[in-house]
C-alpha cells in the first residue's frame, strides 16, 4: 500500500503531482467499485479536504463547480433553472449513498459512455479547468473526453472545478434516462436539453445526448436547424435524422443499436415537449 | 499539508481504539478491525447499499469510503440503535415483517434514519427515494415502505395469541430482534481467535486445463499455504443428488466452467487480504468450450462427463391419454416456443462462512439450507465419517436454492482439516455470481388444443434445460418440468418431455420453483393464445380448465383439497376493475397503454416422488422450560416461526413459552432441506406430531381427557379440565440423558409413490395453489414496462402466520417481476449488481395479497407449501398483460425495452 495524502491547499495538491503519479481520489465511487482490494492501491492523492474545492459559486464570468463538490452538493445547490437539467442527473446518479460521495468532476474524469453528469454539462457549454505546477488550463468538456475512459488529462495534472460560461445558464432545461429499472441504473439512453426562448422565438438549444456512443455528444447541426425557429410546434421540427446521423450507438446486453437511436428520438421529443409546454401561455 | 497516517475514528459517539489505515474502505474497518460486524457488505461497489452508515449525517456506502474521509467526523452505524431497547423504527420493522432474512437490515434501518430524523411521517415516494440504494432480494419491499412509513406512528397495541391460537395469528418473527437490532450472525460474521483467511483461485475459462507450477516456492515466499486437489483425502466429487456426484471441490487438471476453484491459499487475515493472487503460479490451456445446449447436444460433441452421452444427464417424461391425437380433433390449436435465460438468485449476502476443529469434529459454521446434506457432503469430500462433520447453520442472508448446494463448506473445511486452525472464506460478490448455481436457461415449444366448449384438448410440451457444468439440481428441475407443465388444469392428452444437457455454462441448480417458473412462462402465454383464439375470456378460460378435487392430474394422481378455482374465482372482481380502468385508458390511444393479465401456478410440496422425512423433537426441563428442536433452516422465510406456531397449537401452550434450538446437526434432528416449499408442510407436520405426542404424554401422566388444557408454570405443568386441576411436579422427574424430564420426537415423511415410465404415480401428497393478476403499462415508443399493480390470491390450506404468507407473495412477486422484466445473467459479463439488475424499491408495483384457505387433508392443520408457488404465476402475468396492453408477443425473457418494441412491431397492431 502506498501513501495516502491529504493535502489541504490545491498548491500542495499540486506540488505532490508534479512529483509523483498518483491516483486522485474524491468520491471514490468509481475506484472501490473498479477493484475487489480492501485497500486504495499505489499513492493515493485524496482531493476532498482541499480548501475551496467543494464550493459551487458564480463569479464575473460564470458558475464554478469545484472539483470536490459531490451530486448532493448540486441538488442543494441554488442554481438558475438551466441547471435543472444537472439536478435532475444528479438524482438519478445511483443513489442517495453515491450522491453523497461521488462528485461532478469524478463523474467527468471516469469517463463511462454512459456518465449521468456529462449530457448536462454538455448543454450547459462546461468547460473544464485543469491544474497543474507549470499553470491552468482550461478545455471545453467536448475536448475534455476523448474515448471511453479516456480524457486529456495529463500526468501532473488534476481537474479542479467545471465551468459554466455566463452566456450559458440561460434559458430553462430538462434531463431524461431511460434504463431498466428505477434506482441504481446504468442507462440505455439519456437526454439533456436547454432551451432559451425569446419572444416565442428558439434563441439558443442545447441538445445533448448519451450512451449512444464512446462520448456523449451535443447535437449541433439539429440544434442549428432549430435555431431561430418559433417556438410553437418546436418539438415537431426535431429531425429524426440529425440526431441518428450524430449516434453511434452499440449494441450490448442492456439493447440494441437501433433501439438506442429510436429511443433517443423519442426522450429529446418528450423533454423538447416538456419546456415547450411549460412556455406556452396556458 | 496532511500526509494521511493511521488515524482513530469516532463511531457512534466513540473513539475507537485502533488506529485505521487511511486508504481502506471503511466497511472492512468497522467490521474487521472495530468489531462492529453490524454493517452488512453485499457487493463491494455501491451496488446493494447493505453497508449503508452515516458520516455526519448523510448515508454513504461504507465500502466505497476510505477511512481517511471518515476521520473526524461522526461515523453512525447500525450499532448506534443499540441502547438495550429497541428504537421506533426497528420495532416497527419487526411489527410489520420487514426483515426476512435481515442482511439488508441494517442497511434500510440506518439508510431511512437519515430519513426520519428530517421527516418523521415520510410519504411513500421519500421512503423509496431515501432507502432506493438498498437492495432486499427477500420482501419485495413492501413491508419496508410501510415500516418506514409508520415508525413514528403509536402502534395499535397486539395481545399475543392465547394457548391454541397461535396457528392464523400474524405473530411478529420469533428470531426477528437480532435481525433488527444488527446482531444476527451471518456466515462472515463470526471470527475465532487463531484464524486463518482463505481465497480461492478460480478459472477464469470456460473450459480449460491448468498446469500448477512451483506452489511451494511461491507459498513460502509470502508466508501462505496452497491447498489443491491432491489435498483432498475423500472423494473429490460431490452432488446434492448422489446418484449424479459429479462436481470436484477443487478441480483436478480441468476445469468446467468459469469460476470452478482449483487451489486455496490460506494465511493469516492481513496476509491475504493483500494477497495479489495474479501471480499464482498455474498456467491455464484454454479449451474449446460448449457454450449452447444446441451445440453440446449434437452427436459429435466432446462429452463433458464420460458416461453422459450427447451431454444429456437426464430425460423427463409425464404422457397420459393421447395428445397428439387430441389436438389433431381439437377446435382451436396454438403453438409457441419461448426461451428464458440464466437467472441468478441475488441473495445479498455471499457466501461465507467459518470452520474449526472441537476435539476432533470438524465444525462448519456457514450459510447453508440444507445442514445434514452439507454434513454428509463435507464428509464425504474430506475422508472423515458424518458423525465428525458438525454443521450449525450461520443465519442465512438470502438462500431461494442456491445455498442447498455446497459451496464453501468443503473448502475451509479442508483447511481446517489441513492446519488445525479455524479457517474462513468470505466470497467476494464476482466469486459469488460466477461460482455458485442459477436458474436453468430454458428453450420449450408447446402446442395445446381446445374443443368447441373451450376446454383443453391435448397438450405438447417439450423443454430444454441448460444444466451448465455439473449436475446439482438438473435432475430435479428435468422431472419437476413435465409433472407441473401442465399447470393446474385438467388435461387427460398429454405428453411433457424435458431433458437437462451439460454446457460449460455455470451450474444449473434449484431456484425458487425447479423449472417450473420458466414452463409455465409458455404453458400460461400460450392459454392466452387460446382464450384470444376462442373468443372467451382469458380469467374464464382458466376457470373453465381448472383442475377439481378428484380429477386426475396429469400423473393421474387424484388430489383432495383443489384450490384453483378458488383462487380464480377471488379474483373476479379484481379482473373486471383492472380491465374496465385499461379500457378508460386505452380509450385515449396514448402512447402509454394498460395491460391487464392472469396467470396460475400449481406446485408439488417436497421432494418429486422420493422420500424426505423431517424429525422434530421437543422436551421439557425440570425448570419448566420448553424446548423446540427446530432444525429446519430458517433463511427467512420464516420456519422458526411457523413451525413453532405449529408446535404450540399442537401441544396446546402459548408460543411465547417455546425456546428454540438450532438448526445444529449436533442438536437438531433431520428435517431436511429448505427447499421445494415442503418445511410449512413436511416439518411443520412433524412439529404437529411431536406437540401432539408431548402433549399425550402429559395428559397420560395427568388422566386427563383430550380437552384438558395445559399450562407452563416455573417447574410444573398444571393440567385442568375445568373441573379437577392437577399439576406435574417436574422436579419430581428423572433427568434424561438429552437434559429433558419429559420429550418427544416424531418424523413424517410424505406418502408419495414412485412415478412409473410414463410419470404416472403420486410424485407428492400436497399441492399448493395460485394465481396472480398483473396491471401494467407499457409505453408503445419506447418499450417499457411499468407493473402498476399485482392482484395475488393463493391457497395456503390453512395460512400459520399471515404476514409471513404476505411477505412470501410479495418476495416471490419482486424475483418473478425481476424474471420478467429484467434479470438476465451473462457469464463474463454480468457477475455485479450494477450489470446484473434486481428490482429495487421504485420498480415493485402495489401488491394485493387473497389468502384462500382450502385445507389440504395432509398438512398439518390443512396447510400447504407457498414459498415457490408465489414466483410462478407473476412472469406469465406480466407477459400476458404486455400482449393485452400493445399486442406485443415475447418469445423470451426478461422483456427488456428493445425487445418489448421489437414484439410490438411484430404484432404490428396494438391491441388493448
Amino acid at each position: 500500500m502506498g501513501a495516502y495524502l491529504q493535502p489541504d491547499t490545491l498548491d500542495e495538491a499540486l506540488g505532490i503531482l508534479a512529483r509523483e503519479p498518483v491516483t486522485i481520489a474524491a468520491g471514490c465511487t468509481d475506484l472501490f467499485a473498479a477493484t475487489e482490494s480492501q485497500s486504495l492501491n499505489g499513492t493515493v492523492l485524496d482531493v476532498t479536504r482541499i480548501e475551496g474545492l467543494r464550493r459551487i459559486a458564480k463569479d464575473a464570468t460564470g458558475w464554478r463547480i469545484g472539483a470536490a463538490s459531490t451530486w448532493s452538493d448540486v441538488i442543494a445547490a441554488d442554481l438558475p433553472p438551466a441547471f435543472d437539467m444537472l439536478k435532475q442527473a444528479a438524482r438519478e446518479v445511483g443513489s442517495v449513498q453515491i450522491q453523497n460521495a461521488g462528485t461532478v468532476a469524478g463523474n467527468i474524469c471516469n469517463a463511462s459512455p454512459a456518465a449521468d453528469g456529462v449530457p448536462p454539462l454538455l448543454s450547459l457549454d462546461a468547460h473544464v479547468e485543469i491544474g497543474a505546477k507549470g499553470g491552468p488550463r482550461e478545455v471545453p468538456l467536448a475536448e475534455f473526453l476523448t474515448a471511453p475512459r479516456a480524457t486529456v488529462l495529463m500526468p501532473g495534472e488534476m481537474v479542479t472545478a467545471i465551468r459554466i460560461p455566463d452566456v450559458s445558464d440561460k434559458g430553462e432545461s430538462r434531463f431524461s434516462k431511460l434504463g431498466a429499472r428505477k434506482y441504481l441504473v446504468i442507462s440505455i439512453v439519456m437526454v439533456a436539453a436547454r432551451l432559451h426562448v425569446q419572444d416565442g422565438f428558439v434563441r439558443d438549444i442545447a441538445l445533448s445526448v448519451g450512451a449512444c456512443g464512446p462520448v456523449a455528444t451535443r447535437l449541433a447541426a439539429l440544434e442549428e436547424a432549430l435555431r431561430g425557429t418559433p417556438l410553437a410546434g418546436l418539438p415537431d421540427r426535431l429531425q429524426p435524422d440529425l440526431i441518428a446521423s450524430a449516434l453511434t450507438p452499440i449494441t450490448d446486453m442492456r439493447a440494441s443499436d437501433e433501439y438506442r437511436r429510436e429511443a433517443a428520438v423519442h426522450l429529446l421529443r418528450r423533454v423538447l415537449d416538456d419546456l415547450t409546454l411549460m412556455r406556452s401561455p396556458v | 499539508m496532511k500526509d494521511a497516517v493511521d488515524a482513530k475514528l469516532i463511531v457512534n459517539g466513540v473513539e475507537a481504539g485502533v488506529e485505521i489505515a487511511p486508504g481502506r474502505r471503511l466497511s472492512q474497518a468497522l467490521r474487521e478491525d472495530l468489531g462492529l460486524r453490524g454493517t452488512k457488505v453485499g457487493c463491494d461497489a455501491g451496488d446493494c447499499g447493505a453497508c449503508t452508515v452515516l458520516i455526519d449525517g448523510s448515508p454513504v456506502c461504507a465500502c466505497l469510503t476510505p477511512a481517511a474521509q471518515a476521520v473526524g467526523r461522526d461515523v453512525r452505524t447500525v450499532e448506534s440503535f443499540e441502547n438495550g431497547v429497541l428504537d421506533n423504527l426497528q420495532q416497527s420493522f419487526l411489527r410489520h415483517g420487514a426483515a426476512q432474512c435481515g442482511i439488508c437490515t441494517p442497511g434500510m434501518l440506518v439508510a431511512a434514519s437519515a430519513l426520519l430524523t428530517r421527516k418523521p411521517v415520510p410519504t411513500r415516494t421519500e421512503v423509496e427515494d431515501a432507502l432506493g440504494g438498498v437492495l432486499c432480494r427477500c420482501t419485495g419491499y413492501a413491508k419496508i415502505v410501510t415500516a418506514v412509513m409508520e415508525a413514528g406512528l403509536a402502534p395499535e397495541p397486539v395481545e399475543a395469541p392465547m394457548a391454541g391460537q397461535a396457528v392464523g395469528a400474524a405473530i411478529e418473527r420469533l428470531d426477528g430482534v437480532p435481525k433488527v437490532a444488527g446482531r444476527e450472525q451471518f456466515g462472515a460474521d463470526m471470527i475465532r481467535e487463531g484464524m486463518l483467511a482463505v481465497r480461492a483461485i478460480r478459472s477464469p475459462h470456460e473450459s480449460t486445463g491448468f498446469t500448477l507450477g512451483d506452489i511451494a516456492a511461491w507459498a513460502a515466499e509470502r508466508g501462505v499455504e496452497v491447498f489443491t486437489a491432491a489435498d483432498i483425502p475423500g472423494e473429490n466429487r460431490f452432488s446434492v443428488i448422489p446418484a449424479f456426484r459429479d462436481q470436484p471441490a477443487l478441480a483436478v487438471s480441468h476445469a468446467r466452467m468459469r469460476g470452478e476453484a482449483i487451489a486455496l491459499v490460506a494465511g493469516e487475515p492481513e496476509v491475504i487480504e493483500a494477497l495479489n493472487l495474479v501471480d499464482f503460479p498455474v498456467t491455464w490451456v484454454p479449451e474449446v468450450s460448449l457454450g449452447d445446449p444446441d451445440q453440446a447436444e449434437v452427436g459429435d460433441a466432446p462429452r463433458m462427463h464420460e458416461d453422459r452421452e450427447g451431454n444429456i444427464l437426464i430425460r423427463g417424461l409425464v404422457q397420459r391419454g393421447d395428445a397428439e391425437a387430441a389436438l389433431r380433433s381439437a377446435t382451436h390449436v396454438a403453438e409457441f416456443a419461448m426461451e428464458t435465460g440464466y437467472v441468478e438468485h441475488a441473495y445479498i449476502e455471499p457466501e461465507a462462512g467459518i470452520a474449526w476443529m472441537e476435539d476432533d469434529v470438524l465444525v462448519i459454521r456457514a450459510c447453508t439450507q440444507a445442514p445434514v446434506m452439507d454434513r454428509d457432503d463435507t464428509a464425504l469430500v474430506l475422508g472423515l465419517p458424518p458423525e465428525r462433520v458438525r454443521i450449525i447453520p450461520a443465519a442465512a442472508g438470502g438462500g431461494f436454492g442456491s445455498k442447498l448446494d455446497l459451496s464453501l463448506q468443503p473448502l475451509i473445511g479442508l483447511v481446517t482439516l489441513k492446519t488445525g486452525r479455524p479457517a474462513r472464506m468470505i466470497y467476494t460478490r464476482r466469486e459469488s455470481m460466477s461460482s455458485t448455481t442459477k436458474r436453468h436457461p430454458a428453450r420449450m415449444r408447446a402446442r395445446a388444443g381446445i374443443d368447441a366448449k373451450g376446454r383443453i384438448a391435448g397438450f405438447e410440451f417439450d423443454g430444454q434445460f441448460n444444466t451448465g457444468a455439473y449436475a446439482s439440481w438438473g435432475p430435479t428441475v428435468a422431472v419437476r418440468v413435465p409433472v407441473h407443465a401442465s399447470g393446474p388444469y385438467f388435461m387427460g392428452d398429454y405428453r411433457a418431455r424435458s431433458r437437462a444437457v451439460h454446457t460449460n455454462g455455470p451450474v444449473s441448480g434449484a431456484f425458487r420453483g425447479f423449472g417450473v417458473p420458466q414452463a409455465a412462462i409458455l404453458q400460461e402465454t400460450l392459454f392466452d393464445d387460446l382464450a384470444i383464439k376462442a373468443r372467451i375470456d382469458r380469467l374464464q378460460f382458466r376457470k373453465l380448465n381448472a383442475l377439481k378435487d378428484g380429477e386426475p392430474t396429469v400423473c393421474g394422481q387424484e388430489l383432495s383439497g383443489v384450490g384453483i378455482a378458488d383462487c380464480l374465482e377471488s379474483l373476479t372482481p379484481h379482473w373486471d376493475e383492472a380491465l374496465a380502468r385499461a379500457a378508460v385508458i386505452n380509450a385515449q390511444k396514448g402512447r402509454v397503454r394498460r395491460g391487464v393479465g392472469v396467470a396460475s401456478c400449481w406446485y408439488g410440496c417436497g421432494n418429486t416422488a422420493l422420500p424426505n422425512p423431517s424429525t422434530i423433537r421437543a422436551g421439557l426441563r425440570s425448570d419448566g422450560t420448553l424446548w423446540l428442536h427446530q432444525g429446519a433452516t430458517d433463511i427467512g422465510q420464516g420456519a422458526n416461526t411457523v413451525i413453532a406456531q405449529i408446535f404450540a397449537d399442537a401441544l396446546g401452550v402459548p408460543v411465547g413459552r417455546i425456546g428454540l434450538i438450532g438448526g445444529d446437526t449436533a442438536l437438531t434432528p433431520d428435517c431436511g432441506k429448505t427447499s421445494a416449499s415442503r418445511q410449512t408442510f413436511i416439518t411443520g407436520k412433524a412439529a404437529q406430531l411431536a406437540g401432539a405426542a408431548l402433549r399425550a404424554q402429559l395428559l397420560a401422566m395427568t388422566n386427563m381427557g383430550e380437552g384438558a388444557t395445559l399450562s407452563l408454570d416455573e417447574g410444573r405443568v398444571c393440567v385442568t379440565d375445568g373441573t379437577r386441576d392437577t399439576a406435574i411436579e417436574l422436579a419430581n422427574l428423572q433427568v434424561q440423558p438429552d437434559g429433558y424430564v419429559i420429550s418427544a420426537e416424531e418424523s413424517y415423511d410424505p406418502p408419495t409413490g414412485a412415478l412409473d415410465e410414463n410419470g404416472q404415480g403420486a410424485p407428492y401428497a400436497v399441492y399448493g395453489y395460485g394465481a396472480q393478476i398483473a396491471e401494467l403499462d407499457v409505453d408503445i415508443e419506447l418499450g417499457t414496462v411499468k407493473v402498476v399493480r399485482m392482484v395475488a390470491a393463493h391457497d395456503l390450506g390453512r395460512v400459520i402466520n399471515p404476514m409471513l404468507a404476505e411477505g412470501q407473495i410479495e418476495g416471490g412477486i419482486a424475483q418473478g417481476l425481476g424474471l420478467a422484466l429484467m434479470e438476465e445473467y451473462i457469464p463474463g459479463r454480468t457477475e455485479n449488481l450494477h450489470d446484473y439488475l434486481i428490482p429495487t424499491f421504485g420498480d415493485m408495483p402495489e401488491i394485493q395479497s387473497i389468502l384462500i384457505e382450502r385445507p389440504d387433508p395432509e398438512g398439518p392443520f390443512g396447510a400447504k407449501g407457498l414459498g415457490e408457488h408465489v414466483l410462478i404465476p407473476t412472469a406469465p402475468a406480466i407477459l400476458n398483460a404486455i400482449r393485452h396492453a400493445c399486442g406485443a408477443r415475447l418469445k423470451r425473457v426478461p422483456a427488456l425495452p428493445h425487445r418489448v418494441l421489437a414484439a410490438i412491431r411484430e404484432a404490428g397492431e396494438i391491441g388493448g
